[in-house]
């Protein structure tokens, strides 16, 4: 026993050594294990992004896009809420797809193939399982929603036009693209923005500022309440409305007259320079382009040969044709040309022209459209004797164009809708392309009667009638008069400014009863656009074109205030301008002057005919 | 021995280094399971306040060891073990299974698991016999020895649970400090090395460059006369090593369950799944790792809070730790656990007795064992096996058996002036 004890004396003694061993190796590991500890907290930042990735979201809060209203404040476009209804794939749990696949009238063909493709997207992030789901319907599908575990829904605004019209004015909004987020990063995937119209060109005031929320979502991605209790959010700021200058009424009426028709029509208020109603025809119902039905609309718009989605009054750069003479004469008076009493015979050798007596002053030129006359007014213009010396083509044609784009003709007019056309006024330049061998006033005479080269949009024909009706100035067209809140606007300031046409007032004067006598006098070309107690002043012209000729009436009323100015285009209707658009520009006026047409008959005529030739399609 | 004086000799830094770590564990349970909607601070069915009446009952068993003659332990100590190796017999049988392990004796929602306090009983019974005999030398006691430490470790294995067997690895510690030889811990090592060697390189590449190593020795061995191996034992050796190596990739391939694999893979980076089976881990990095220095502040994880940890009361609570307290306060915890076990280890030293040192080496080795693998799991330096963090963890049968497991060695130390 006693060696036993002395035994594990030595042994106690032969390896005490060993305690530090031992001791060596817990400290060794406590020191890596701090280390690695270390390197976690302090050295690797990437675990506390981690860290937010997994338990923060950002929510977008998305502001309410600016409403829409007329100059009298009817609303024409306003928000209304949809529900997508979302899922997640890796909650859903203990579904019974029966009754879910009757709550939202699918087949279970239609929900395997929906949840097959949110699968293969991802099993834990949501997507969309059934889209903008109204909000009628939606309030059934909600009562019920907390019974399927995966499916939660999700809000958003679509754009609603309760008048459906005006949509070439206020355009539509869709889903931004690649090109757009690139070039500003305000838009991530899946935001809307305004396409066309005034929701493009006012998109920065309509769209508002969003917001976002940072909220804490545990591990089943359950909310859980905000972070930092909202230290970190920021609210959404709604919209400005847009106050438009249009007429709701007018817009009504004038595209009533214009549902079976192809044209324009663009009604001004000459001293505002505000657009009262603007109309291409065919037009479509805003509301097609909007929501789930919008892809299949589109696509069926898109392909209509009449082309409704295409914006005639801004970008179908017509031949102008007889509605051209008055800023023919109006130019040539001014430069002197001409004197008010000139007088040309309407010599049929130069120009083929209607039956009618020759005009022995400038007032029954405009009044009877003489092309002869303007033949030879065109041509004093061109042939113009430089101030040193030899006749100069290239010097008339000069002072011409410039004289003309000082009525907003070849110019693009600095207008709040996109997408506008600039029309042509053509220039020496032009002519020495087109002519290489040479050019005179013969090879471009066609544009003294608004022929040739010469192209205008419908709505410079309108902004030139406003200008007759201010004798000599505008303001350039615009379709808001102001945007902000109720309590706080704002408005261009350019649609303040006069742009003067530097020609003599004594002039305007002279084309005002020119084209007072279209209209009034026995032998004017306008008489179907007359209206009892209404001085109304207007022009016709026949555009030639490859088709049908087309039908022009550019008019103002009254004469000595006028309210309203107006230009009518009516695509190849036989019978030239008096036949069709002055009839119905005299309805037009009517109805915004004295607020309703009492010549129910008349209407009727010019409602329910279709003047248009067919379109011709190239079959292949 | 006066009352007053016994109070002196027990070792008050030990027992408040284990109060620190104790609250440690039922604040950090309190932030694991806090749910900012439930405003009662004290429900009683909620796991802090449990983990409160398992403290309690601790303090209790704490003061009756304290009180109780130290050498009841050593007298009792085979009694003691075949009674838990019969417990742990028995839950095999009719024992509940938890999350694959069937290692509980379940009565409603109370569970005792018999191998928390199995490795006590182990520690007793190996310091028992090997104090009192020699086992270096005598075959017949080694394999005696090995057989008190492996026995309880097969019964472990077969319920299924692996981290608690690895612990018994612990006890090797305590040999080598007795005089086992020290190439045993040295293969140990080697063993891990090539373990992880044979997962991450091709096998055939490996056994290359063993091959080559062994004959750059023999080569510079004939140079250098003062090194001259003899050829036939560095073969040996190599083909030792050849063999050990072709075993770890065959058992690694055919013992191993799967799971298992896929946990080693994860830790040895060939497997990235942060979604399967690398989720705890990559999580737990994710919780530990955003804690920063100063950490976010009590009950303000949002990792642990919100559920991203799984297991964050029990296996992964140093989660909790690391991200609510930061490196400070992953720094305190290490820290204090490195005092506990090398205060034990100079403690154990001091002991006059045979029996206390080789039991007191077995408490230190046991603790240090869990922490290393229990942490080692949630920094993603060990692949994930499920066992509590001492003192820390939830749970009233992996305290208990702490408290017993440290309080009988307070226990020998405070009389260790008494007994020869």
């Amino acid at each position: 026993m006693q060696s036993v004890k002395q035994y594990f004396q030595r042994m106690k003694q032969k390896f005490a050594g060993r305690k530090k061993v031992i001791i060596a190796i817990f400290v060794v590991m406590g020191v890596v294990y701090l280390a690695r500890i270390f390197f976690l907290q302090i050295i690797d930042s990437s675990y506390a992004e981690k860290a937010n990735r997994n338990a923060l979201r950002f929510r977008t809060q998305y502001p309410a896009r600016g409403l829409m209203f007329d100059r009298k404040g009817e609303l024409l476009v306003y928000n209304e809420v949809v529900y997508d209804l979302m899922v997640i794939p890796s909650q859903v749990k203990d579904l019974d797809t029966a009754k879910f696949c009757k709550l939202l009238n699918l087949t279970v063909e239609e929900f395997n193939s929906r949840m097959e493709k949110a699968k293969k997207y991802s099993r834990y992030a949501p997507s969309i399982f059934e889209k903008q789901i109204a909000k009628n319907e939606f309030a059934l599908i909600a009562e019920k929603l907390y019974l399927y575990k995966g499916f939660y829904s999700q809000a958003r605004a679509l754009r609603f036009y309760p008048k459906a019209l005006a949509a070439h004015v206020l355009g539509y909004v869709g889903e931004v693209n690649d090109n757009q987020i690139a070039k500003d990063h305000y838009y991530k995937t899946g935001d809307y923005i305004g396409m066309s119209g005034l929701e493009k060109s006012y998109e920065k005031e309509l769209r508002g500022e969003k917001g976002s929320k940072i909220t804490l979502v545990d591990v089943h991605n359950r909310e859980k309440g905000a972070y930092q209790n909202g230290l970190y959010d920021t609210a959404a700021v709604v919209g400005m409305n847009l106050y438009t200058t249009l007429d709701i009424d007018l817009q009504q009426y004038a595209e009533e007259l214009m549902a079976n028709k192809r044209g324009s029509i663009v009604a001004i208020e000459p001293e505002t320079g505000e657009v009262l109603c603007f109309v291409s025809a065919p037009s479509y119902n805003p509301n097609l382009l909007v929501g789930r039905v919008r892809g299949n609309n589109y696509k069926a718009l898109a392909d209509d040969v009449s082309k409704p989605l295409f914006n005639r009054a801004l970008m179908a750069q017509y031949p102008p044709g007889s509605i051209f003479k008055v800023a023919q004469a109006l130019v040539a008076l001014d430069m002197g040309v001409i004197s008010p009493h000139s007088g040309f015979p309407c010599d049929k050798s130069l120009v083929g022209c209607h039956n009618h007596p020759s005009a022995t002053n400038v007032r029954d030129a405009i009044k009877m459209s003489c092309n002869p006359y303007f033949y030879r007014v065109f041509q004093r213009i061109i042939q113009r004797r430089n101030p040193k010396g030899s006749i100069d083509s290239k010097y008339g044609l000069l002072q011409w164009r410039e004289a003309m784009l000082r009525m907003g003709f070849g110019t693009r007019l600095d207008i709040d809708l996109p997408n506008l056309k600039r029309g042509k006024i053509p220039d020496t330049a032009f002519y020495n392309r087109w002519y290489p061998e040479g050019w005179n006033f013969y090879t471009i005479k066609s544009n003294s009667i608004g022929q040739g080269e010469v192209e205008v949009v419908p709505l410079q024909m309108a902004n030139f009638a406003a200008i007759v009706a201010n004798r000599g100035w505008y303001i350039t067209p615009h379709f808001v008069r102001s945007y902000g809140t109720e309590n706080e606007r704002w408005r261009r300031t350019a649609y303040n400014e006069k742009h003067l046409s530097h020609i003599d007032k004594a002039y305007w004067d002279i084309a005002v009863s020119g084209m007072w006598a279209v209209v009034h006098e026995a032998g004017g070309t306008g008489r179907l656009a007359r209206l009892d107690n209404i001085a109304v002043c207007g022009k016709t012209g026949t555009a030639q074109n490859k088709g049908t000729d087309h039908s022009v009436f550019i008019a103002f009323a009254p004469m000595n205030n006028p309210k309203i100015a107006i230009s009518v285009y009516v695509e190849n209707a036989a019978g030239g301008g008096g036949a069709w658009a002055a009839p119905i520009a005299g309805l037009l006026i009517e109805k915004y002057l004295n607020g309703e047409v009492k010549r129910k008959d008349f209407e009727k005529k010019y409602m329910e005919t279709n003047p248009c030739q067919p379109i011709r399609t190239n079959k292949k | 021995m006066s009352r007053k004086s016994f109070f002196v000799k027990i070792d008050w830094t030990l027992i408040t280094i284990y109060l620190l770590l104790v609250i440690t564990g039922v604040v950090n349970i309190y932030a694991a399971v806090y749910n900012p909607e439930a405003n009662a601070v004290f429900a009683t069915d909620t796991r802090y306040f449990k983990q409160l009446i398992w403290i309690f009952a601790a303090l209790i068993i704490a003061v009756f060891v304290l009180v109780i003659d130290p050498a009841f332990f050593a007298r009792n100590s085979y009694i003691i073990y075949g009674v838990f190796i019969l417990l742990l017999c028995a839950v095999l049988v009719i024992g509940t299974a938890t999350k694959g392990a069937k290692s509980w004796f379940g009565v409603g929602e109370f569970g005792i698991q018999p191998s928390e306090f199995a490795k006590m009983a182990t520690a007793l019974a190996l310091a028992r016999f090997i104090s009192r005999t020699d086992f270096i030398r005598n075959t017949k006691n080694m394999l005696i020895t090995l057989f008190i430490i492996v026995f309880p470790l097969l019964l472990v294995l077969l319920q299924n649970d692996t981290g608690s067997a690895l612990v018994y690895i612990a006890f090797v510690l305590p040999l080598y400090r007795e005089g086992l030889s020290r190439y045993v811990l040295i293969m140990g090592f080697a063993l891990i090395g090539l373990f992880i060697c044979a997962l991450l390189v091709n096998i055939w590449l490996l056994l290359t460059v063993f091959l080559f190593i062994t004959l750059l020795i023999w080569g510079i061995g004939k140079r250098i006369r003062r090194l001259n191996f003899k050829f036939k034992y560095l073969l040996w050796i190599f083909l030792g090593v050849a063999c050990i190596t072709g075993l770890t990739k065959v058992a690694y391939e055919y013992v191993l369950q799967p799971h298992q694999k896929d946990r080693i893979e994860v830790l040895l980076g060939q497997k990235v799944d942060n979604k399967g089976v690398g989720y705890n881990v990559n999580q737990s990095k994710i919780a530990i790792g955003s804690g920063g220095f100063w950490g976010k502040g009590f009950l303000n994880g949002t990792q642990t809070k919100y559920n991203f940890v799984p297991e964050q009361d029990t296996d992964f609570i140093f989660c909790t730790i690391g991200e609510e307290w930061g490196f400070v306060g992953a720094f305190i915890v290490v820290g204090l656990y490195m005092l506990l076990i090398i205060r034990i280890i100079n403690k154990a030293e001091r002991q006059r007795s045979g029996f206390a040192r080789i039991y007191g080496y077995c408490v230190s080795s046991i603790l240090f064992f869990h922490i290393l693998i229990n942490i080692g799991m949630t920094i993603g330096l060990l692949p994930v096996i499920g066992i509590p963090l001492p003192f820390i963890s939830y749970g009233g049968s992996s305290l208990w058996a702490f408290t017993l497991l440290v309080f009988i060695f307070i226990r020998q130390d405070a009389q260790r002036t008494e007994l020869v």
